[in-house]
């Protein structure tokens, strides 16, 4: 044990005494119970040898201190502790001279924020975002509305990427084989090795990265490379599928992105892809999509099949959901291809029997369809979608072939694990990507990391690889350095530092130039040198500054290519007879690089509805037959390795197949990460990644799991209400038809005249996806706490906004799927108001329900009588108080909140505030469309829409205009404002027998 | 059979119960009373029984206990119990809802019956009202507790401070601090004012300087004088026509509390009634509970007889009639009302994941107190304390029913939830049980426990048995 985890053959070797056990050590400390400072891995084990080393080297020493102090030492350490404060103060200061304010810096006005373009990324794909500054401390990312990849809005993870910033367990200094160390001795070091590299021509250099866009490093690499021939660039992503960019390359012929254009769709077919979630362009597609869905304006809304295994984001909106298993989706393809008239080979399955009326579909809306290719099935289906969607004419139209940005030229993990063990590769630099934990178990990545004589590991954790590297330099958060990156679509985006490093971080493309013999880079001088040299013509500084200012720079999106010939497909491998395992990144902490972030941790999966775990998610029928219920330990073993983990029960799960979430069972993730889930990364294969053939047995172990939402079904309500778009056009009032809401006038009251402004809300379920980006973006905008898994597991999340998924129908094994975002009603009668003993909470004059906390004295009462139960209760001091680095994070202008208090959505008060002050500065009212609560703001897809009902003009007051309006649980005439549009299904009526009605 | 005068309580033999006609023993005249009564105060430490000192040690354990669990509450937060987002109330509410209600008898006993002039009232009042006493004592510990800061408990009271805030006069919560504090302070009163005649009877009668002097203060000066006695009687007076509005007020307002919201299950109209009387079925339970081992540890079978135990078991038996009518009612409208909430509710009280609570509370409540129509019950005193520790399980059991199981499943199905109380719920309960338990003990024991000046006065009536003291008063 003791010796996997150093794998440093001196640090093993150096010893005379008993080495201490880390394990134990990294236990007790963990547990809080070890000491709180300590210097040594000995005084943290507070083992016998230090006291008797103490008790030979300071003889007497060890048995004064705890017996109480006399009056002089006590002075003399007082005294002594003081200058110590005095200098321990200081440490984080430059030793230069601090030069206050004169003049205060342009713009920089104290209590107003600063927004700023910039990017992040995934999969090496640029999302642009505007991230929200408060003197100096970024606090909340937004998207950049300009931008083609976020159009405004951004996934939960570029929303949590704020608290790795401020993540307390990040590395902080470099550290030599575990002992601390520093940026200029590694510079040191390390230039001395470079110097032998170039002696060497670089031969036995090998780099390790994620998937990357980024110009410069790709400029950087191609120089290293030229100047090195020897060096070899290795790339690996793991929650990316290579098969997507190899489709694309085969269509092309060269690097290439295979591009969708939803807005001009009738009918799409999604083969096992979550394209509104995931990838690179998923929030363009669902902008899109979101509004090609639209039922309002009479036009036909998109019809979406979704053949997939495991239920995804984008297939909990489709019309037409059909599980399939992950491994007979080539086969589908092919039958489809077939279908449209694709010279396919033959698949050898038998084709399912609606797949004729979706064929049909897709010929009768010749070049206004697409079929999606699912980002994690092989080269097949890609290119089978690719012919189908030539065939149909697409090409051109809703679907484009674009140039592509990534990396070229690369090589994957296998070869790099291979060149290893061969014993090519003598010293390995890795920038930010983590193999030894992510790295499919298959290749046994651990024991080859070991044949490298130097290991450089570049990571914002000390985590697995960190672990098993000679050096280890933090890495800098994307809000800390220079970087570029490009989207999709080719935009070009510089990535520009909202704060300096927190602690001695530092960029990949800094460690680069010290290979390159330059160690004094910066990385703004890296990033600014290589645009200088790019951008020619015309002012530089001016281009550089409005290429920073917009987010984007001007002219550097990509070319479409005219893929003319067609692409052969290959033949087909026959699907997966027995049972399948499908490996998926975890929905909300990815491919494990997310694990330390208490926000994704505890956002409740989309489907599952569970938090703080990964589960083998299993089909109704399949735990059926095992006798599985929820919980039970599953032991999943393919070719031979196996990992363990809890059940969860999937309605819609296509059978016979169960679905791995990779990502979890860090072994060295940080406080938050670290020791939860199972690993599935051992039993993932190399060269079918996505899928294998494997086994499932119960241990006959239970396991809790901390779910957010007990009950799957409506119950008999109807909180979700939903018709056939046929049925709609009948009854477009089809939410309120059965039962009227109550007259407003059911009050013996007159009403209360609202004079100014009347906030309301309102919730398109037509396009909510349930990805969940309204939790996150609420919960960094509102600082709202972390509670852990055993607080989730009493009931005591903290979410203001909850998204509740219901199963309906018949067939649970596939049943409907609806989302519902919840967040407070704000009523007009609001039952929270008249229960409070201490007007905690009231009523504004611009109808908002508002919670006053410190006038909270805790009752409850409120949450007791709210009928939604939005209502959320510090039964702890949840927010943390204490920990330095989290007080950065905070939203300046919402209280964090203290124990013993009553909490909820307060419709984002705070920047309503903001707009009343500054339009009342202006001498005007708030314009519609001016505040924006931060669920409105990040959501893909547009579902959510808030504004002043006053204003007969506002979005919002039109929304709640429309016939398919309607109140959650108005007939308790609590009169909520924040309303709901009805969910319509656009079902194919060829296939009614399967088709879901409600 | 003349009992002898000053006698030594521990020491005599067994008295045997008068039987059910009967409100107080043969033999007894005005100084047999006193000493009867009062010996039980002033017998020396050494003879107190075996008994008390077991159960007062106990008691003090559980109040320790208490001490442990409000601590442990105070330092980490609320979170120690098993409340969560739905079931916001839990334990606490429950056994303060189920404590006030206990404490409902004494007052009913002590006010209600003497304004109806019902003589057997005299040998149970005084320990009814302490109970009363003590019982709202540990119902007032819980919304204190409950509350996630403490600390501030006191913003529920309307006292002038410079943020120019009141409390919110629409909460029922609020109407709660104004009905427990006044009958907490009633009841309080009205005892105390019972207390005084009997307080000079022992200080006339302790045997050291100390106890004198103490029951000296105690008294106010009480000399037994005719004006003492006749603005005595009507102050008694005055203070149970004051009291008995407030038997009827305080578990109308506690119901309120749930009353008012517009939780199934809460959102009820027949909650008043229902819960006072079910306040008056506990209550009698618990005084049951109390009484029958205290007359049989201090041999006052000839003081608390069995037409005492024979009337508290038919009011049992009566306001028992009177629950079981609303949980009758409750059903009914949960059908009749064609509500699906209502409907679901009551469903799910019936069939839920709380079902076993559900049929326990019919069968505590409603099923086995049937057995006090039965003469021959009511006067097997075993039966009787056990069918009135039956009915106690069944009111704490009513209260979890109406607290919980109605949270734990209201209008939005994925906000669904459970409650399990966790070991600090039940740490806190057991603790307010040793609380009043180690009360009784030291009551029992400090203060007589059955009104001496009123025994006497049955004395009196039955040596002039045509002259009723009802009828000397009209």
């Amino acid at each position: 044990m003791k010796q996997s985890l150093i794998p440093l053959e001196s640090l093993l070797e150096a010893p005379k005494k008993d080495a201490p056990d880390l394990q134990a050590i990294r236990e007790k400390l963990a547990s809080g119970r070890g000491p709180a400072f300590w210097r040594t891995l000995d005084e943290a084990a507070e083992t016998k040898e230090l006291q008797e080393y103490v008790e030979q080297e300071f003889p007497g020493l060890s048995g004064q201190i705890p017996q109480g102090v006399d009056r002089r030492s006590l002075l003399k350490v007082m005294a002594a502790s003081l200058a110590m404060a005095g200098a321990a103060a200081c440490t984080k200061l430059p030793k230069e001279t601090i030069v206050p304010y004169v003049r205060q810096p342009e713009n920089l006005i104290p209590g107003l924020p600063l927004f700023y373009a910039t990017a992040m990324t995934s999969g090496g794909y640029a999302r642009g975002v505007l991230v929200e500054s408060h003197l100096n401390r970024p606090t909340k990312v937004e998207g950049n509305p300009d931008h083609p990849a976020s159009l405004g809005s951004t996934t939960i993870f570029e929303q949590a990427s704020v608290l790795n910033l401020y993540d307390p367990d990040r590395s902080e200094t470099a550290l030599h084989e575990g002992e601390i160390s520093n940026w200029a001795t590694f510079t040191g070091a390390f230039s001395t090795e470079a110097q032998d590299i170039a002696a060497r021509k670089g031969e036995g250099l090998a780099i390790l990265t994620g998937q990357t866009t980024s110009p410069t490093l790709i400029y950087q690499m191609t120089t290293l490379q030229s100047q090195y021939p020897g060096a070899k660039w290795y790339i690996h992503e793991p929650g990316v599928n290579p098969a997507i960019s190899g489709a694309a390359k085969k269509i092309a012929g060269k690097n290439a992105f295979v591009a969708y254009d939803f807005s001009q769709a009738d009918v799409v077919v999604s083969l096992d892809s979550d394209f509104l979630n995931n990838g690179p362009a998923a929030l363009a597609y669902a902008r899109q999509f979101s509004k090609k869905r639209s039922v309002d304006n009479g036009n036909t809304p998109v019809r979406l099949y979704a053949i997939e295994s495991t239920p995804t984001v984008s297939g909990s909106i489709a019309d037409h959901r059909f599980p399939v298993k992950s491994s007979a989706i080539p086969s589908i393809a092919y039958q489809l291809a077939k279908a449209c008239g694709v010279n396919a080979p033959d698949s050898g399955a038998a084709s399912p029997v609606w797949l004729n009326a979706v064929a049909q579909d897709l010929q009768n809306s010749k070049g206004q369809c697409i079929v999606v290719a699912g980002e994690y099935q092989p080269e097949s289906v890609h290119l089978a979608a690719w012919a189908i969607n030539s065939a149909l004419g697409n090409v051109g139209k809703t679907v484009r072939l674009l140039e592509g940005v990534e990396a070229d030229n690369t090589h994957g993990i296998e070869e790099l694990t291979g060149d290893l063990n061969a014993g090519k590769v003598e010293v390995l630099v890795i920038l930010d990507s983590n193999p030894v934990y992510s790295a499919p178990g298959a290749l046994n990545f651990v024991s080859a990391i070991r044949k490298a004589r130097l290991v450089v590991r570049l990571g914002q954790f000390f985590d697995e690889t960190s672990r098993y590297s000679h050096w280890h330099v933090p890495a800098a958060h994307s809000l800390e350095t220079w970087s570029d990156a490009r989207a999709f679509d080719g935009t070009t985006t510089i990535i520009q530092p909202l704060i300096a490093p927190l602690y001695e971080n530092k960029s990949a493309h800094e460690l680069l130039s010290i290979l390159m013999a330059k160690p004094d880079q910066s990385a703004h001088d890296i990033v600014k040198g290589y645009w200088q040299s790019q951008l020619k013509g015309g002012d530089f500084d001016t281009i550089w500054k409005t290429s920073l200012h917009d987010g984007w720079i001007a002219g550097k999106t990509v070319n479409t290519i005219n893929a003319g010939g067609t692409v052969a497909l290959p033949n087909l491998q026959p699907a997966i007879a027995d049972l399948e395992v499908v490996f998926r990144p975890d929905p909300t902490i990815g491919d494990g690089s997310w694990a330390n972030n208490g926000w994704l941790q505890e956002l409740p999966k989309p489907q599952s509805k569970m938090t703080w775990d990964n589960t083998v998610a299993i089909s109704p029928k399949d735990a059926q037959r095992m006798n599985v219920t929820i919980g039970d330990m599953l032991k999943v073993i393919v070719n031979g390795q196996s990992a363990t983990g809890p059940a969860w029960i999937l309605p819609g799960h296509a059978e016979n197949s169960v679905t791995v979430y990779l990502g979890y069972g860090r072994t060295a993730s940080g406080k938050v990460g670290t020791g939860i889930g199972y690993d599935a990364y051992p039993i993932q294969q190399v060269n079918t990644p996505w899928n294998a053939p494997g086994t499932i047995s119960k241990t006959g172990e239970h396991y809790r799991l901390a779910n957010v939402q007990e009950t799957q079904t409506m119950a008999g309500r109807e909180p979700v209400r939903a018709t056939d778009l046929v049925e709609y056009r009948k009854t477009p009032n089809f939410p309120t038809a059965e039962e009227p809401p109550l007259d407003k006038a059911t009050t013996l009251y007159p009403p209360w005249p609202y004079e100014g402004y009347k906030w309301g809300m309102t919730i398109d379920l037509n396009v909510c996806t349930g990805c969940s980006a309204c939790i996150i973006a609420c919960q960094a905008e509102n600082n709202i706490a972390v509670v852990g898994k055993d607080q989730v597991a009493r009931g005591r999340h903290m979410h203001w906004i909850r998204v509740d998924r219901y199963y309906a129908g018949n067939d649970i094994d596939n049943p409907e799927i609806y989302n519902q975002p919840v967040p407070c009603m704000h009523c007009e009668d609001a039952p929270c108001e008249v229960v409070c003993p201490v007007a905690a909470t009231v009523h504004s004059n611009e109808g908002l329900n508002e919670m006053v906390y410190n006038r909270c004295v805790g009752t409850r009462y409120c949450s007791n009588n709210c009928p939604y139960k939005v209502r959320r209760f510090n039964f702890y001091l949840y927010s943390d108080w204490n920990t330095e680095s989290l007080r950065g994070m905070r939203n300046p202008d919402v209280t964090v909140r203290s124990r013993g208090v009553m909490e909820k959505c307060s419709y984002c008060i705070q920047r309503i505030q903001e707009s009343k002050i500054q339009t009342e500065k202006e001498g005007r009212s708030i314009r519609d469309g001016e505040v924006v609560t931060a669920c409105q703001q990040v959501c893909p897809t547009q579902a959510i829409t808030f504004g002043n009902l006053n204003d007969k003009g506002s979005a919002v007051a039109r929304k709640q205009a429309l016939p398919r309006n309607y109140g959650l649980l108005d007939d308790l005439n609590t009169r909520p404002r924040t309303t709901y549009l009805g969910f319509v299904r656009n079902s194919n009526e060829a296939l009614s027998g399967s088709t879901r009605k409600s | 059979m003349a009992l002898p005068e000053n006698p030594n309580l521990i020491e005599l033999p067994e008295i045997p119960d008068p039987g059910p006609d009967e409100i107080l023993g043969p033999g007894h005249n005005y100084a047999t009373v006193t000493d009867r009564i009062a010996g039980v105060v002033f017998s020396p430490w050494s003879r107190w029984p075996g008994k008390w000192w077991i159960g007062a040690i106990i008691a003090f354990g559980f109040v320790n206990l208490l001490m442990l669990a409000m601590y442990v509450l105070f330092f980490r937060g609320i979170g120690v119990w098993g409340v969560n987002i739905p079931i916001g109330w839990g334990f606490a509410i429950i056994n303060f809802v189920w404590w006030i209600g206990i404490g409902h008898a004494g007052t009913l006993i002590s006010a209600i019956l003497f304004l109806l002039r019902q003589d057997w009232r005299t040998s149970i009042n005084r320990f009814s009202e302490a109970m009363t006493l003590f019982a709202v004592a540990c119902a007032g510990m819980f919304p204190i507790l409950h509350l996630g800061r403490p600390w501030l408990a006191y913003w529920l009271f309307p006292y002038p401070n410079s943020m120019w805030l009141w409390p919110q006069p629409r909460s029922p919560l609020e109407w709660d601090v104004f009905a427990v504090s006044t009958y907490g302070t009633v009841s309080l009163v009205f005892w105390y004012i019972g207390l005084i005649p009997d307080l000079a009877s022992l200080r006339d009668t302790a045997p050291h300087p100390w106890q004198q002097k103490i029951y000296g203060i105690l008294s106010l000066g009480w000399r037994g004088s005719a004006v003492h006695w006749s603005r005595y009687q009507k102050a008694y007076l005055l203070l149970a026509g004051l009291s008995t509005p407030l038997v009827l007020s305080v578990h109308t307002i506690v119901s309120f509390d749930f009353a008012i919201s517009i939780i199934p299950g809460w959102h009820t109209t027949i909650f008043p009634p229902y819960f006072v009387a079910g306040a008056i079925y506990s209550g009698f339970a618990m005084v049951l509970t109390l009484i029958i081992p205290l007359r049989s540890w201090y041999n006052m079978r000839d003081l608390i007889t069995l037409r005492h135990i024979d009337a508290a078991s038919k009011f049992m038996l009566g306001t028992g009639l009177i629950v079981a009518y609303g949980y009758a009612m409750e059903a009914f409208f949960a059908w009749y009302s064609g509500d699906k909430y209502e409907s679901f509710m009551y469903w799910n009280r019936m069939t839920g994941p709380y079902a076993v609570t559900y049929w326990l509370l019919i069968l505590c409540n409603i099923t086995l107190p049937q057995a006090l129509w039965s003469r021959r019950v009511r006067h097997n005193i075993g039966l009787v304390w056990v069918i009135s520790l039956i009915v106690n399980v069944g009111m704490w059991l009513e209260r979890f029913e109406i607290v919980v199981t109605s949270l734990t499943r209201d209008f939005v199905p994925s906000s669904w939830g459970t409650y399990i109380p966790t070991k600090w719920d039940w740490a806190t309960y057991t603790g307010t049980l040793g609380f009043f338990m180690l009360l009784i003990f030291l009551f029992v024991r400090m203060l007589p426990s059955i009104s001496i000046f009123e025994v006497r006065e049955v004395v009196h009536h039955q040596s002039h048995p045509k002259a009723t003291l009802a009828e000397k008063q009209r």
